[in-house]
């Protein structure tokens, strides 16, 4: 287990403005839908209520079939809606494109996260060290993830913070998120990927900046390194492979995991 | 490298023995396969059975045998979804009563199934019996290609069925995603089962496409313009437009697929240059537009039950025709809204995100459009009539998270929840399988000469309705809690109380289906007096009720002149119904052939022989295949001839029925 107690649902109870903008997007589209949703509704029942065989109040008109004026209405309403939906879309979209750096006035945490069978690795290049499902970054700095894939393709999410994006062998992915408070989330593969897919999961602990210091400190004791043969075992199949730490990575190790599936064999 | 007679089939490989679940699955496959074949062995109609139904090219028997397999198929798929909605129910901190390996077996199975062998055939089944009697035809274009069509999806369910029993069947999802679905990850039989039924029931899908338009295209009666056929021939148009255009690339997808994981490729491989992106583009190539296959035809069927049963004509018949051919074009414009998590850039999301969401104008036209029949209509409640009202409700709540899901910042939070698991039934359950229940009790008695019974019918659509909503409800909530689809078991405490509630909504839908058992077996007794005498039982208002229920062989002694929308309802307004004519004419028929049987068993050896390797038999099967095809090709007696004076008599026996002269 990850230590953390989950938000009961992250995406209605965000921790973070990503997360949260793309709720309110979704919140808002339902509101504009209703406009062509509750006449639906209302019209079904009234209409089946009003016109039934069996002693219906409305009259019936067997020969009337067509009004042109209807007819423009039942194209244009949905049609208007659909052209402010759009507009909204085209904007959110780019604005909350996951490529896209946030800006929080400070510099954003690089962290490279790679899917394994059935675990998450996450390397801070920046301090040198490596963690296994558990993602730690201070609350308030923007995290720019880039992620990949050792394994078939995966899907990284943290739910609280923000949508997810596909982890996939030989390509790299970028996300960036931002945790407005500390908090501990549950982050895990989305895209089912076999037998240890259901534990797939880790915890994304938003720190202080004073706490995730000492988790830096705590991360650089440990006596294991990342080098090619540790990762070779690190990488076979695992499940519930618990929160373990790296007090020191080869180099360029993220790209040497990306080019083994481009045909470079970096060995 | 060692050659085996049998390829990779060993006793060890092939038996179930890995859970008593999937032993008791294979007993019961067994079990069932023996009943059918022992029923009609003591009843001894082999005989009959082969020469009246397996070998006949009649489009009504050939679509009788369609729907037949499509429930089959609904309960060996249903089965599937209650295991694991209970499995799901259970499997809190713990591993429930499946093992992982066998619980996704299940979920690709379910979706294979239903897909593929429960939706397709009953769609095909449905239009196979109605459409060539509303446009006055007497058969489709190929009647032997439609027999071909259906044994190779026989034989693509057959595939699928005995995976049960022997070997395993894909754990990869009804997508079959690679990496994870290529042989380094997946090396046994499961995928391939997976590959080849879909190739093999792929192609006979094709087939039908192909044989649909020509058919609507070439032969329709004397004045039945395009714009005046019943919507339920413009959906079919439509859906075998899409058919002909897409199924094409999933055959192309799998057989790459196929040709990765037998010579070792590397079109969807990690490495070597493969690209899995490749794969899930094409796949969805043809996997959207194969989401409005499935739900243009059940858009048709609640056309005519909306205007039969609120007996009005359809309101904007031209609107409606407009909104389906849009559909059909825009559907292949945004396969990219199935993965916009793969990181393409914003304005390729956008795209993709507008196109989706001006599919939703014309579709809230059509459900405008048939509120607008029922305006001023006289509305009887036949259970057809309340899938149709229960579709409209339901279909626009689906619709609504449809739109959400196609907004891509909320796709990147909704994307692989169950909440995505929920939108898709929510389409596929009211937008299609309600519309082919609500085809099925409407045109029943077309296809046997009796009606079904409607408290029955009634009590079905309740259940069905209402576990509905009980089982997928609670998905849309647990994809807000962020559960992720597929998931065998897991820690969060939360999700348990709605699983429960989605479990108890599939009890509510096992009701729902043994209402619909209990009502065939109930019809059934009591047909003698649910005879449907005049062949129109709904005061209908197309073609196919001007005939007899069951039809005779050729559907209309002569064709009929059409002379506007809803064909029927103006003759009976004019009083020009049920006319003696002034003579009758011969009329040729196909003639009953073994070769589909024969090419449909060719195409399940050849597709059990590729899963497990068996290579000569594999080449002999298809070679035969080949042959069977070929030497049909030579035979010149196609048709029969049914000469003037047998039709006088049955049509004369018919017109004293309908003047009450005779009761039967």
């Amino acid at each position: 287990m990850d230590g953390c107690t989950p938000i009961r649902a992250p995406i209605l109870h965000p921790a973070g403005p990503v997360a949260l903008a793309e709720r309110d997007l979704l919140f808002t589209a339902v509101f504009i839908m209703l406009v062509v949703l509750i006449p639906v509704f209302v019209m079904t029942f009234l209409f089946a209520w009003r016109y039934r065989a069996s002693g219906g109040k409305g009259r019936y008109t067997p020969n009337w079939f067509y009004s042109g004026k209807i007819d423009a209405l039942i194209w244009l309403v949905p049609a208007a809606i659909v052209v402010i939906l759009a507009c909204l879309l085209w904007s959110e979209t780019h604005r909350l494109d996951p490529y896209r750096q946030l800006n929080a006035g400070t510099r954003p945490l690089e962290v490279e996260a790679v899917a394994q069978d059935w675990k998450w690795l996450f390397i801070y290049p920046e301090h040198g060290i490596a963690s296994v499902n558990e993602l730690a970054f201070p609350a308030g700095r923007p995290l720019s993830l880039k992620i990949t894939s050792d394994t078939v393709m995966n899907s990284f999410f943290i739910p609280a913070l923000g949508g997810q994006i596909y982890a996939m062998a030989g390509m790299q992915t970028r996300l960036n998120l931002l945790a407005d408070r500390s908090g501990c989330f549950r982050g895990r593969n989305m895209q089912y990927s076999g037998d240890g897919f259901p534990d797939q999961h880790f915890a994304a602990r938003a720190l202080s900046a004073e706490a995730f210091e000492d988790w830096v400190a705590k991360a650089r004791k440990s006596p294991e390194r990342l080098d090619a043969t540790s990762y070779r075992a690190l990488a076979a199949p695992s499940r519930d492979h618990p929160v373990s730490y790296y007090s020191g990575v080869a180099p360029r190790l993220f790209d040497s995991i990306i080019a083994k599936y481009a045909g470079q064999h970096p060995e | 490298m060692e050659m085996r007679i049998l390829g990779r089939l060993t006793a060890a490989d092939a038996l179930p023995l890995y859970s008593w679940v999937a032993i008791g699955g294979a007993v019961v496959t067994i079990l069932g396969f023996l009943a059918i074949i022992g029923t009609i062995t003591w009843l001894g109609k082999w005989r009959y059975v082969w020469t009246e139904w397996l070998t006949s090219l009649d489009h009504k028997r050939i679509g009788i045998l369609y729907v037949m397999l499509a429930l089959v198929m609904l309960l060996r798929g249903f089965v599937d979804a209650i295991m694991m909605r209970a499995q799901q129910a259970f499997a809190l901190n713990s591993g429930g009563y499946l093992p992982p390996e066998h619980f996704d077996q299940i979920f690709s199975s379910h979706g294979t199934i239903m897909v593929f062998f429960m939706a397709m055939p009953f769609l095909t089944g449905l239009i196979n019996i109605i459409v060539p009697q509303q446009i006055g035809a007497r058969d489709v274009a190929f009647p032997f290609m439609n027999s071909v069509s259906l044994w190779l999806t026989a034989a693509g369910a057959g595939l699928v069925l005995i995976s049960l029993v022997v070997g395993r069947f894909s754990t990869a999802g009804w997508t079959g995603y690679p990496p994870y679905s290529g042989a380094g990850y997946n090396p046994g039989v499961g995928v391939d089962y997976w590959i080849w039924a879909i190739q093999v029931s792929g192609i006979g899908s094709t087939l039908s496409g192909i044989n649909f338009i020509v058919t609507i295209l070439k032969r329709r009666a004397p004045g039945m313009k395009l714009m005046r056929m019943p919507l339920f021939c413009w959906t079919t148009l439509a859906s075998s437009i899409l058919m002909v255009f897409a199924f094409p690339a999933l055959t192309v997808t799998t057989a790459l697929l196929a040709l990765d994981r037998i010579f070792d490729m590397h079109f969807f491989t990690n490495t070597d240059g493969g690209n899995l992106m490749n794969y899930i583009n094409l796949f969805w190539i043809w996997g959207h537009p194969e989401v409005y296959i499935l739900i243009l035809p059940a858009f048709g069927i609640y056309s005519g039950v909306v205007s039969t049963f609120a007996a009005k004509r359809l309101f904007g018949y031209k609107s409606l025709v407009y909104a389906t051919m849009a559909i059909a074009l825009l559907s292949f414009t945004v396969w990219l809204h199935h993965f916009f998590t793969m990181g393409a850039s914003a304005g390729v999301n956008a795209f993709f995100g507008v196109a989706t969401m001006v599919i939703a104008v014309p579709t809230g036209v059509k459900v405008f459009d048939w509120l607008m029949t029922l305006f001023r209509g006289r509305i009887t409640f036949h259970p057809s009539m309340l899938w149709t009202l229960g579709f409209i409700v339901t279909f626009t709540i689906g619709g609504m998270t449809g739109v959400l899901l196609a907004l891509p910042p909320a796709d990147y939070l909704m994307h692989n929840s169950t909440f995505l698991v929920a939108h898709f039934h929510n389409m596929l359950i009211p937008g299609a399988l309600f519309g082919y229940l609500a085809g099925y009790m409407y045109w029943f008695p077309k296809a046997f000469g009796f009606t079904l019974d409607e408290r029955w019918g009634k009590r079905a659509f309740w259940c069905w309705i209402s576990g509905f909503y009980l089982a997928f409800m609670p998905l849309y909530m647990l994809g807000f809690m962020g559960m992720a689809r597929r998931m065998e078991r897991y820690d969060v405490a939360a999700w348990q109380p709605p699983l429960v509630i989605a479990a108890l909504g599939a009890a509510v839908i096992l009701a729902g289906i043994a209402c619909l058992v209990i009502q065939l077996i109930a019809s059934i007794r009591t047909r003698e007096r649910r005879r449907d005498l005049t062949g129109d039982p709904w005061d209908g208002r197309t073609l196919e009720w001007l005939t007899a229920s069951p039809p005779a062989p050729y559907n209309f002694a002569v064709l009929p002149q059409v002379r506007d929308i809803d064909a029927l309802h103006e003759m009976k307004r004019r009083g020009a119904v049920y006319e003696r004519p002034e003579r009758y004419e011969d009329i040729l028929l196909p003639r009953n052939t073994g070769a589909g049987v024969l090419i449909g068993g060719f195409a399940f050896v050849f597709g059990f022989s590729a899963v497990w390797h068996i290579w000569w038999a594999a080449a002999a099967a298809l070679l035969a295949l080949l042959a069977a095809a070929a030497a049909r090709s030579f035979c010149d007696r196609t048709e029969f001839r049914l000469s003037a004076s047998e039709i006088q008599q049955i049509e004369e026996r018919r017109l004293r029925q309908l003047a009450g002269e005779e009761a039967l």
